[in-house]
């Protein structure tokens, strides 16, 4: 099966019902998408398929419908994407271990409104979970990214 | 009120606790200097907390990184002794050693109040302390990592920088006082700069110059919001937790244990789960199996298809028969009475005239820590050596247990400590690294990757435990007169410490009443006891421990009895801390003004106030609901807190927000049930927590008019739950003496 996933082209012999999220993790080695719960009600393994927020322990390898991109592919140490730039600004993380799913999916926030309101955005983010409680950071983050985002 | 003699026991033991069994110690072995257990293939360690190779300067922590910022504060203190660029700082985590000793915890123990304890106190306290060499506690929890790390580190800092720079003068033929240090370099006095790399091996061959660190007036790095070291490879995916390791020929395994925790398995059938695809082996460990597999699903998915026969659980089987075992550890015999002021048994026997007496009980459910990454370990055996990359709190413990596992000598196994993904005590245990070992042992030579299922992690926790609390109190006249606690539990301390440091644990357990025995009350006749309930659900340390349960219990108690007095839950609060402690009274006062508490509320609003100190830091909270068409919601929270000196204040914001939200999130939902044996709560959707849209706005104030340091990981949780339950009171008139709260409030959710 190939995959596009981050701009590339890639090959998985993994069974066809394999959740995407462990193709991503097991398989092709990007673990910065996390497992956390198998049944899509923590958000840490949150990826994009053609640009939609979904949660990847939900979707068959076989069932996957366009290019998939994961945290690896939104920026990178050396270069982060705005949201990932706030992040740091904002010194969001804690044990970091939600995170790669929050900024997925408030990515997928940003590209269909670029200016939410902190009721827009406790909506859409309501499926992620963080236990270390760092949601007032993620909610401050979100709205500085737009911004950038709206200026750029 | 609480003099000391009084909440002190006359002579103490080790901590809290008497180590039964006749430890023998030496004071020579107490006073050897640890080994430096780094010997790094380039460059030099000049310490065990610095290695300087021609990369530059890399600080070595032994504490874990599970969200708390602990490496970055920790690695400041190094940093600011030794003059390096923040930019240019790179932290890791050490190697199990005993060098990484945490001397915090064990002074920790001592069964004392910490508000009321003297300066001599504090240095019997450190005595014990170094108890911590013995004992291996190279231990990430109790809140301690800066209380441990502040002199050590800043000392370890400084007397590098020193010999660095003696090094230095020897070359020029100058003195040291000529020469300074900055950005990892020493500089003469004609601004020539000389690496610290060119000097270290010169500088780790003779002794260490001993000099006191900086004073804190000169402090570039502390005291101040830092970035963190972490924080850039979290926000990109590029962090490297448990689960994350990848080895060369790695394979992927998970394990299902019995579910009724501590029973064997009787019979199992692997065949399902061996004909389905990417299933490699199914492994027997006795009290389950385990899964090798092409990947992680596939092996938890597989671990669910073996067909297996359970025995009995150790311990009664429904939740009911497990609180009754519970009460009944109250008809046996009292394991401590740390705080006894006055007589409080005479005074119930007779209350004097116009005294109005009340009573109540709490309890509260088990809890699971329920950390975002699920439990796992890996693990590569070779015949005479384990090599472990394992998630945890307790690198010594780790490599003891596998090491036991294995018929290994603890020398034999090696422990990486990559970022926990959440620990919250969870970790400090060491199943899921023996179980990682005893399945790497089954294939030698070939790593393997050992994760659980969320399922899994939940149902096969150290649980907080359950517990049952009696309490009387009276008041007279607007005052209080008396407040009896008795509480009743399983003792973690007596389970934790057989698993891990396997010691036999007797005399009173302070950690069974934390947060009840040693608050700073003036109530003339004030009694605490503790009864241990003799249960084998496993029980373990769960953020902030004794003070989670007895910070709700003792708080809420005091709301009755200032509601029974007639007066205001907070100014009432004061007028009994303000005798025994100014630093908690201020600490009130703040969160009062903070919250604008005496102002009046709109309708449909109630307020709570509470307050515990715990792990050395006085916390007060207030939160306020709101209700919203009948449901109600968590709105605001105001937390004050004075831990004497935040060394990196935005990480101590995070951590107060953190332990709140976390505190508020067991309160409204958190409980752990059983039946036929099991624990019956399996996934988040069983076990919740807060999320965005239902976390109160917070806002927090940092006091450091405290003279000792406290910690910061764990004191805002416990007075989150009945900063709750009290405002609950306020808004509803309904009392809460059991938890959670969703069974009998509806919240927003």
């Amino acid at each position: 099966m190939q995959l596009i996933i981050n701009g590339e082209r890639l090959e998985s012999d993994a069974p066809q019902d394999t959740p995407l999220l462990w193709v991503l993790r097991d398989e092709l080695g990007l673990t910065g998408t996390k497992f956390g719960c198998g049944v899509a009600a923590c958000g840490a393994c949150t990826v994009h398929i053609g640009g939609e927020a979904v949660r990847s322990c939900q979707v068959a390898l076989g069932d996957v419908w366009g290019e998939v991109t994961t945290i690896e592919g939104l920026g990178t140490p050396e270069a982060p994407a705005p949201l990932q730039a706030a992040w740091i600004a904002h010194q969001v993380a804690q044990c970091g271990y939600c995170q790669s799913g929050q900024i997925m999916q408030a990515a997928a926030l940003l590209a269909e409104n670029p200016a939410p309101s902190d009721a827009e955005i406790d909506d859409w983010m309501a499926g992620n979970l963080c236990r270390c409680g760092t949601y007032s950071r993620i909610r401050a983050a979100i709205h500085d990214a737009a911004q950038t985002m709206r200026e750029a | 009120m609480a003099s000391i003699r009084k909440i002190a026991r006359r002579s103490f033991l080790v901590g809290s606790v008497a180590l039964a069994g006749g430890v023998a110690f030496g004071v020579w072995k107490l006073r050897q200097p640890v080994a430096n257990p780094l010997s790094p293939p380039e460059g030099v360690a000049l310490n065990p907390f610095l290695i300087i190779n021609g990369e530059g300067v890399t600080l070595v922590t032994g504490r874990a990184e599970m969200g708390q910022g602990t490496q970055t504060t920790l690695a400041a203190m190094l940093a600011e002794e030794l003059d390096l660029d923040w930019a240019d700082v790179r932290v890791i985590h050490g190697p199990a050693a005993a060098a990484y000793y945490n001397t915090a915890l064990m002074e920790a123990g001592l069964p004392l109040a910490e508000y009321s304890m003297r300066d001599w106190q504090h240095g019997v306290a450190g005595a014990v302390g170094q108890l911590g060499k013995l004992f291996g506690l190279q231990i990430t929890g109790g809140s301690t990592a800066m209380r441990d790390g502040y002199a050590r580190l800043r000392h370890a800092g400084a007397s590098a920088r020193e010999a660095l720079k003696l090094v230095a003068a020897e070359r020029l033929r100058t003195t040291p006082s000529a020469l300074r240090t900055e950005g990892g370099a020493v500089i003469t006095q004609d601004g020539t700069r000389i690496p610290y790399a060119e000097l270290a091996t010169l500088a780790a061959a003779r002794p260490a110059p001993q000099v006191e660190p900086r004073d804190p007036s000169q402090w570039k790095l502390l005291g101040r919001a830092l970035p963190r070291a972490d924080m850039r490879a979290k926000a990109t995916g590029t962090a490297t937790f448990g689960v994350d390791i990848r080895l060369p020929g790695m394979k992927f395994a998970s394990v299902r244990m019995s579910p009724r925790l501590g029973g064997r398995m009787e019979s199992f059938d692997p065949a399902p789960a061996l004909s389905m695809e990417g299933v490699e082996r199914v492994i027997d460990l006795g009290e389950g199996v385990a899964v090798v597999a092409r990947n992680s699903w596939a092996a938890m998915r597989g671990a669910e298809a073996v067909e297996i026969s359970w025995g009995p659980a150790p311990y009664p089987e429904t939740t009911e028969a497990i609180f009754a075992q519970i009460e009944v550890a109250f008809e046996g015999r009292r394991n401590s009475r740390l705080r006894n002021d006055g007589n409080t048994a005479r005074f119930f026997d007779a209350p004097p005239a116009g005294a109005r007496v009340i009573e109540a009980e709490y309890r509260l459910p088990f809890l699971a820590h329920s950390a975002m990454e699920p439990m796992n370990a890996t693990a590569l055996f070779t015949g005479d050596a384990l090599e472990l990359w394992s998630p945890n709190q307790a690198p010594l413990v780790q490599a003891r247990a596998a090491a036991a596992a294995l018929g290994l000598r603890a020398e034999q196994v090696t422990v990486h400590t990559p970022f926990l993904g959440g620990g919250f005590g969870r970790r400090l245990e060491s199943d899921y690294s023996v179980l990682a070992a005893r399945v790497a042992k089954e294939m030698p030579g070939v790593p393997v990757q050992v994760v659980w299922s969320r399922e899994e992690d939940m149902t096969h926790d150290f649980y907080r435990p359950g517990v049952v609390a009696r309490l009387r109190g009276a008041v007279s006249g607007g005052q209080a007169l008396a407040l009896e606690a008795r509480i009743a539990a399983p003792s973690v301390l007596q389970q934790a410490g057989r698993r891990m440091l396997g010691l036999p644990m007797s005399g009173p357990d302070k950690g069974h009443v934390e947060g009840a025995f040693d608050q700073p009350y003036a109530i003339p006749n004030y009694r605490v006891e503790g009864y241990l309930a003799d249960l084998a659900v496993p029980i373990g340390f769960w953020r902030s421990v004794g003070n989670s349960q007895n910070g709700f219990i003792h708080e809420s108690f005091i709301d009755e009895l200032a509601i029974a007095a007639g007066r205001d839950p907070l100014e009432f609060r004061l007028s009994l801390i303000r005798p025994e402690s100014a630093v908690a009274a201020r600490v009130l006062e703040t969160v009062g003004e903070m919250s604008d508490w005496a102002a009046p509320r709109a309708p449909g609003t109630g307020k709570g106030v509470a307050f515990t100190w715990s792990f050395g830091t006085p916390v007060a909270e207030v939160i306020e609901l709101r209700d919203e068409g009948g449901r109600i919601r968590i709105a605001n929270a105001w937390i004050a807190c004075d831990m004497g000196r935040a060394l990196d204040p935005a990480i101590v914001r995070a951590q107060m927000e953190s332990g709140l939200i976390y505190g508020l999130s067991a309160a409204v939902m958190g409980e752990i049930t059983f039946a036929d044996g099991e624990v019956q709560e399996r996934n988040f959707p069983d076990y919740d927590a807060l999320r965005m849209h239902t976390t109160p706005h917070i806002e927090t104030r940092i006091l450091e008019h405290q003279p000792r340091m406290g910690g910061a990981g764990e004191p805002s949780t416990p007075p989150a739950a009945a900063a709750l339950a009290n405002a609950l009171f306020d808004l509803t008139g309904e009392r809460a003496r059991s938890l959670p709260l969703h069974h009998t409030f509806d919240f927003v959710l």
